[in-house]
Order: C-alpha cells, then sequence, then structure tokens
C-alpha cells in the first residue's frame, strides 16, 4: 500500500544531528580548536578568506570546523555570513608599495632593489612525507634578521620608466561591486578582477594553465610576487581623512607578457594582475594570467577562442558558490519534470513502433 | 536566528528586490536584473525564491511551499521552516488558505484567487539560454524581439519526431512581447499561467533575474499552426483520489516493476480523499 | 524642523515597509485599484502615502527628483534623513515626487533601453483624490476593466506607445495610492451614457 512521504522535518533534523556527530568524530581524540586551524592550516583559512571574499582569519577557522574541512562548503559558511553585515564604508586603496613582505620574488630580475626574499615557501622542499611530524615536535627555530624598512618599489616601475612595458593608467573611478550589482557583460577590467579574486582556485588555475599550452598564449613572466601585509585605511567623515584600521595579508602577483607593438606604437610588454587574500601565491599567479588572457581586445590582440579569453564564460563559471550549488541542485526530486520526460519518451516510442510495423505490413 | 532582521534580508536587500518586482509587474515576462545575494542554503535550491518572498512576506501571511506539488518533500520543509523562524509567519499545507505560496516546478491544481501570490523557483530563467548560451546575445535578442531562433527549434523536434520535444520549461509569450521561461513546470501546467487572478513573481537567483506575470496577463504557450499546443499528462486516473484531472507522479510499488499513479499535488489529493474520494489504489 | 526632520518614519521600519510595499505591490499589479498604505507621517506637501512609498523603495542607491511644489526645505531633510537617496533632475532620476502639473513635462524622465527597459522612472504623483471613475483601462492586471480618476489621458496613451519601454506611475492621496504601469491602455471616460 502507497503512504505518501511523511515526515520530512524529522528526518532533516536526525541527519543534521548525525552530521554534527560525525563532524565531531572519535571522542576520544581532542577536539580541534579554532586557534589550532588558523594558526596550522592557516593555508586553507587564507583561501576560505579569499574566496569567501571576507577577510577574518578566525572566522574562516571556525568555518573550516564547522565544513569538516571541506573548503567550498567553508567558502560558502563564510559568503551567506558576510551577505548579512552592514556595510559602513570603503577603505582607501591598499598601496602595495607598502608592504611589508615576508617573501617577494622576481623571475625578470636576479637582483632588485628590496632584494629577493624567498620566505616561507613550499617551493624547494623535497616532497617527502615528513614522518617526524606524525610524532609531532616542535620545529628548530627559523634564522632571523631584522626587516627592511621602507617601501619595496614594484618591478614593472622599473620597466616603465624606460617605456618597456605598457602604462598602468591611474583611475580614480569607484570599481563596480559584485556583490551589489548583477554582473553584467561586457564587464570592464575591474569587475573582471573582483570576480577573479574571488574565484575558484581550482577553476583559475586551470584556465590558467590552459593559456600556458596555448589556449590563448600570452607567454607570462612573473615579474614579481610579493606577500605581505600592508595597512588598510579608511577615511572618516567626521574626521576629514584616512586612519588606519587594520592589516591584511595580500598575495600580489604582476606578470609581464609577451610584447604588442602597431604601426603607431613601438613594441612594449604588457601586464596581467592578480591580487589576492591571505598567502595564495598559486590563485594570485593564475589569476595574473587569466586577467591578460581577457585583454585580448583592448591590447588589440586576436580572440583566437580560447576558454580563457572568453570573458562570459569565465566570470559566469568561476564562482565556486554558485557552482556547487547548481551542480548539486540535481540531488533534489525532480519528479515532475521527469514524469513530463517519461511520458512523452512513451509517446515518441510508441509512435515510431506503429509506424514500424505500419511500414512492416506495406 | 534572533539576530537576524525580519524574513532575514536586510532592508536595503529588500528594497532593491521590491524595486525589481514592481519593473517586473510593470513588464511582464522582461528579466529584471537584481544583485541577489548570497543566502544560508545553496544556489540552485530556491535562492530566488526565497529572495522574493522575503521581500513580499508580512507578518499576517500565511505561507505554504511545496517542492514537485508537494508540502513534504525536503527542501520544501527546509523553506518552510527557514520563514517560520526569520519571519514568524504562520503556514499551511491547504492552497486555499495560503495568501503566499513559493513553489518549485508545479502549479496548485485548485485554482489561484486575488489575494494569493506564487513565487516560482527558477534554475535557468532565459529561455534562449540552451540556444545561445551567452547572456549578451540573448538579451539583444530579446531587444529585439528576435525568436525566430525558437520557432525553428520547436520545429526540428517537430521534423525530427513529429511532436514538440519539450515537455517542461515549456516557453510562452506574454501580453505578445516577451518569451518567458515558466520555470520548470510540466506544460500540463501551462494552460494555467495566462489570466490566473494571483500575482505570479518567478526569482532565479544564481542567475540574478526577477520576473513577473501581473494577474490576468496573457501568456501564451508557443506552438504552430499545424502542431497546437498540448497540455498532457500520464493518460491514469490518480490511484490515491481517483481525480482525472490533476498531474500524476509515476510511481513504481514493487520488485516487478508494477507502477502506480498519484497526484503530484499532496494538498489536492489529500483534501479529495478526505471528502470521499477513492481511486483504484487507495485502501 | 528638526523634530519634524527626524520623526515620520515607520515606526518599524522591517514590518512598516513591508506592508507598505504589499500595497504598492497590489496597485502595480492591479492597475486602476485603490490601496491602503500608511505608516509614514512625512512634512507638507508630501501625503503619507507619498512618504509611506519613498521610505519603501528609496535608498542611497536610487536617485530621487522632487518637482518644484514638493521640492521644499522640511521635505529634502526628511528625505534625506530616512532614506539617504540622492536629489537629482528629471533626466537622471529613478523615482519622481510632485503633483501633475509640476511633474510635467514626461518627456523629460528616463523610459529604459531596448535592451534594460526596467532603467526608467516611476512617477509618484501627488493627487487631490482618488476614485474609481473616469479614465477606463485595461490592460494585464485588469480582469475586463477598469476606471480610475486619472489626471488626464493622453500622457498615458503616448506612454503606452512606448512599450516595452517608458514610465511607470503610482498616485497618492491621503493614505492610499494606485497604479498605472506603462502597459496599462487608457482611453477617454466613456460617461454614463453605454450600459452593455
Amino acid at each position: 500500500m502507497y503512504v505518501a512521504v511523511k515526515g520530512g522535518e524529522r528526518a532533516i533534523e536526525n541527519a543534521h544531528a548525525w552530521l554534527a556527530e560525525e563532524r565531531r568524530g572519535n571522542t576520544d581524540i581532542a577536539e580541534l580548536s579554532i586557534a589550532q586551524i588558523r594558526e596550522q592550516l592557516s593555508l586553507a583559512v587564507n583561501r576560505v578568506m579569499a574566496e569567501g571574499s571576507l577577510y577574518d582569519p578566525d572566522l574562516a577557522a571556525l568555518a573550516i570546523k564547522q565544513a569538516r574541512g571541506d573548503l567550498i562548503e567553508a567558502i560558502f559558511l563564510i559568503r551567506a555570513y558576510r551577505t548579512t553585515l552592514p556595510r559602513f564604508g570603503a577603505s582607501e586603496p591598499v598601496d602595495t608599495g607598502a608592504m611589508a613582505c615576508n617573501r617577494r620574488i622576481s623571475a625578470t630580475f636576479k637582483d632588485l632593489p628590496g632584494g629577493q626574499v624567498l620566505g616561507p615557501t613550499f617551493d624547494y622542499t623535497h616532497r617527502l612525507l615528513d614522518f617526524k611530524l606524525a610524532a609531532d615536535g616542535d620545529p628548530p627555530k627559523a634564522p632571523t634578521r631584522d626587516a627592511q624598512l621602507g617601501d619595496v618599489p614594484h618591478v614593472t616601475e622599473f620597466l616603465n620608466r624606460e617605456g618597456l612595458i605598457e602604462e598602468a593608467t591611474h583611475d580614480d573611478t569607484p570599481p563596480p561591486d559584485l556583490t551589489r550589482e548583477p554582473l553584467e557583460m561586457p564587464a570592464d577590467r575591474a569587475l573582471r578582477l573582483q570576480a577573479l579574486t574571488r574565484a575558484d582556485e581550482g577553476f583559475t588555475l586551470g584556465l590558467a594553465y590552459s593559456t600556458q599550452r596555448g589556449y590563448g598564449r600570452n607567454h607570462a613572466f612573473v615579474g614579481e610576487l610579493r606577500i605581505g601585509s600592508v595597512p588598510v585605511e579608511m577615511e572618516i567623515p567626521e574626521l576629514g581623512f584616512a586612519i588606519e584600521i587594520g592589516e591584511v595579508t595580500l598575495t600580489e602577483c604582476e606578470t609581464v607578457n609577451q610584447f604588442t607593438g602597431s604601426k603607431t606604437e613601438p613594441p612594449q610588454f604588457t601586464r596581467g594582475y592578480g591580487l589576492v587574500f591571505g598567502q595564495t601565491e598559486r590563485k594570485a599567479i593564475s589569476m595574473a594570467l587569466v586577467d591578460r588572457a581577457l585583454r585580448w581586445e583592448e591590447l588589440g590582440e586576436d580572440n583566437v577562442g580560447a576558454p580563457a579569453q572568453d570573458a562570459e564564460f569565465v566570470l559566469y563559471h568561476a564562482d565556486n558558490i554558485q557552482a556547487t550549488g547548481f551542480l548539486e541542485h540535481i540531488k533534489l526530486p525532480h519528479y515532475v519534470d521527469f514524469q513530463s520526460e517519461l511520458e512523452l519518451v512513451r509517446k515518441l516510442r510508441r509512435e515510431a513502433e506503429a509506424q514500424q510495423l505500419q511500414e512492416a505490413a506495406e | 536566528m534572533n539576530d537576524y532582521n525580519f524574513a532575514y534580508l536586510d532592508e536595503q536587500t529588500k528594497r532593491m528586490i521590491r524595486r525589481a518586482i514592481l519593473k517586473g509587474l510593470a513588464i511582464p515576462g522582461y528579466q529584471v536584473p537584481f544583485a541577489s545575494r548570497e543566502m544560508p542554503m545553496p544556489y540552485g535550491w530556491g535562492t530566488g525564491g526565497v529572495q522574493v518572498s522575503a521581500a513580499v512576506l508580512t507578518p499576517e501571511d500565511t505561507f505554504k511551499v511545496i517542492d514537485q506539488g508537494a508540502d513534504d518533500t525536503t527542501n520544501a520543509v527546509s523553506i518552510r521552516t527557514f520563514f517560520q523562524r526569520t519571519a514568524g509567519v504562520a503556514t499551511t499545507t491547504a492552497t486555499r488558505d495560503a495568501t503566499v505560496i513559493q513553489t518549485r516546478h508545479r502549479i496548485p491544481e485548485e485554482p489561484l484567487t486575488e489575494g494569493q501570490i506564487l513565487v516560482y523557483q527558477v534554475p535557468i530563467p532565459e529561455p534562449l539560454r540552451f540556444l545561445e548560451p551567452r547572456e549578451s546575445e540573448t538579451r539583444k535578442m530579446h531587444s529585439l524581439e528576435e525568436y525566430g531562433l525558437m520557432h525553428v527549434k520547436l520545429y526540428e523536434d517537430i521534423s525530427r519526431h513529429g511532436h514538440i520535444a519539450t515537455s517542461y520549461a515549456y516557453p510562452v509569450k506574454v501580453e505578445g512581447r516577451y518569451v518567458m521561461d515558466p520555470s520548470p513546470i510540466p506544460k500540463f501546467d501551462n494552460p494555467k499561467l495566462g489570466e490566473m487572478a494571483a500575482i505570479q513573481l518567478f526569482g532565479a537567483g544564481r542567475e540574478q533575474r526577477i520576473y513577473a506575470l501581473p494577474p490576468y496577463s496573457q501568456a501564451v504557450s508557443l506552438d504552430f499552426e499545424d502542431h497546437p499546443f498540448e497540455a498532457s499528462k500520464a493518460d491514469h486516473p490518480c490511484g490515491m483520489c481517483g481525480a482525472v484531472d490533476s498531474y500524476l507522479d509515476e510511481l513504481i510499488v514493487d520488485d516487478a516493476g508494477r507502477r502506480m499513479f498519484v497526484c503530484s499535488d499532496t494538498d489536492y489529493c489529500e483534501a479529495r480523499q478526505a471528502a470521499g474520494h477513492k481511486g483504484k489504489d487507495a485502501a | 524642523m528638526q523634530a519634524n526632520t527626524l520623526s515620520g518614519g515607520f515606526a518599524d521600519p522591517a514590518i512598516g515597509s513591508a506592508h507598505a510595499f504589499r500595497s504598492v505591490m497590489e496597485a502595480m499589479a492591479r492597475p486602476g485599484t485603490i490601496q491602503n498604505i500608511d505608516g509614514a507621517t512625512p512634512p507638507a506637501p508630501l501625503s503619507p502615502a507619498t512618504g509611506a512609498v519613498l521610505l519603501t523603495l528609496c535608498d542611497t542607491e536610487t536617485p530621487v527628483y522632487l518637482a518644484s511644489d514638493v521640492n521644499c526645505a522640511a521635505v529634502k531633510a526628511w528625505l534625506s534623513f530616512h532614506t539617504g537617496a540622492p536629489l537629482v533632475g528629471p533626466s537622471h532620476c529613478m523615482f519622481a515626487v510632485g503633483t501633475w502639473d509640476a511633474l510635467a513635462p514626461l518627456s523629460t524622465y528616463p523610459i529604459g533601453t531596448s535592451e534594460y527597459p526596467d532603467r526608467s522612472a516611476t512617477l509618484i504623483v501627488e493627487c487631490p483624490e482618488l476614485a474609481a471613475s473616469g479614465a477606463t483601462m485595461t490592460g494585464p492586471g485588469i480582469k475586463e476593466q477598469a476606471a480610475l480618476s486619472l489626471p488626464e489621458v493622453e500622457a498615458f496613451r503616448s506612454n503606452r506607445m512606448l512599450f516595452p519601454l517608458g514610465l511607470d506611475f503610482i498616485f497618492t492621496s491621503g493614505d492610499r495610492i494606485a497604479a498605472l504601469p506603462r502597459t496599462t491602455h487608457v482611453s477617454a471616460p466613456m460617461g454614463a451614457t453605454k450600459v452593455s
């Protein structure tokens, strides 16, 4: 006997209770603290802050804990929280030239003012599992030296002085805001960069890689990659001037790309740009490559039909919260739509069979 | 949830959605862009409908949520609970008692009335999207009223299958101007779209679009003179209530694959059973 | 003056605007019907209905044009305090407020573009009275036909010709509103002669 399904509410409550238990795991094992996640899984925290568009390491750590380490789920938690926060205003643009760098490398010049600083990187680690970590044990203290004070000039500025690289024009127009206005095509560069900085790391990486393999190749050199903290300043209308309200860690990547030139302009290098919250190096480099690929039109290049050149394709599919929601919604019941397809296929088959029979008889 | 505003959304967001709803009503069938917010449920799970409901609900409303016609499917339960908590509204499963009904993929069987608002959850609001993936292009096509591509697609179906092979999300032309996606309702429901007494609002969260059908608007399903539109359903009566005029779900009831057909609109079916109607599979 | 500026908003903004919006939406969805709308007490010469509409729909993102007869210090201060809406000229506004005569000419307001017909102005028209008699209206939202005391007929007929572009109108009087979207066909009052 058929009984209409009831008790959806209880099923949901029970599922939530089970989920909470699974999240905690075996209670004989000590529970993770937010501080542990923040300090020891900091690159996961950074990714959640970058793609969640909210700079708050503690909340990001909480989201990672709640999401059982599923970073896209954690990003979703942060986005949903972020959207409820009141907006008090906009900060002044941050000055990455004044960044207190803990990593700064250039692939284009062997040495340069400010020097190359390798910083805390995986780059030259041999990827061998370190079994000592399994038995914990604090690492020995890393050597230190006094910080260099003063601004660290951007590599591209040196090229710019000789006119070797396109001028990055100064523009004080407030950038559009993806989180307040619907995404509209064509999107200008400021809007594209805003979308890319919170885009899914994997999607951005894949697109950037595709340009390297020839799908819209623009031959990028990492002119400079820098990671460090910058002060955030905000103008307080009552005071009439800007005051420092905090500090954020950023990763900035500037690429120096293949030159273009025309009859009127001699050849010069072009730029790609990536700027991302936290230590998020893979993402920042990927962003710079995709940014450069999307600039084909303004630089007078050919559209070779590469995915990374297609702004609509890139921007409408780069957001992992939109993507995962829509992808996963196909788990929801579709009885009604499916039933209508079922009826249609049956009808078409019936007619096709009848026609075959008739043809056989003739 | 006490720290959140009435109906969850902040007032500025609601104003933005409300302005979009009014323009949607003034330009029936036209998709108004709006800055959809991240909601505490995933995109694709009704965030557009939820934002529209949040913008129209008042504390005095009685709210009903259906998914596939049923009040008791898990996502319908989840959305209903959300507004119970955040807006404190009364809820119901009875179509006639509801003032605001949020729906996914169905229009209730019972005709709606003037005091009611039907809010649709829409996954892909653009009826031309699967013919032309680019938003910049489809926007141009709507502005030029260039719907030839849609007719070509439907006609290709006819030449291949002998029928139009679209069975849900069947496009309609609204007031002789905009071609509109009615959300993935079965085409059985299409005739209810036009001349409806209730206000119909459509919300697509991920795609950031809101559109509307004012009461008593024309919404004509696209067709051809030699192949007129036909609203179809499984050719059976409901096994539980015996209704012959309702849209049916098909169930597989035993290992031998025996089928049974039951109303997809659970409220309609239960009300009929309560009134003494009995189908052949009822106990 | 100061007290007047700070007061007159919704007692509970979330609930007050929810109720007011339903009235506006019903009015826009059912052209010709007259709805009650309350909760706001703006300074003269704005009616409570106009005040409620402004509180419900306007904020820092909606440029507002105040026609000459409502463009006074008290109204400006009240609107600015309660909504933060920037004041602009008619050609850049999203909402315009005033009496019918003061809002003229209609040709100065944005009517939207063919790709974005929603980017058009909504005019909030202060009326001496609202009654379900006068010009005849048909179109979406109207079952057979409706009647409304419109200030004139020709302007709405020309506006209808622009569809899908065009202006949308909200009429206010005291604590009542009605609306006329661009889709409504308006014809001159028939008088009491014909009965069908």
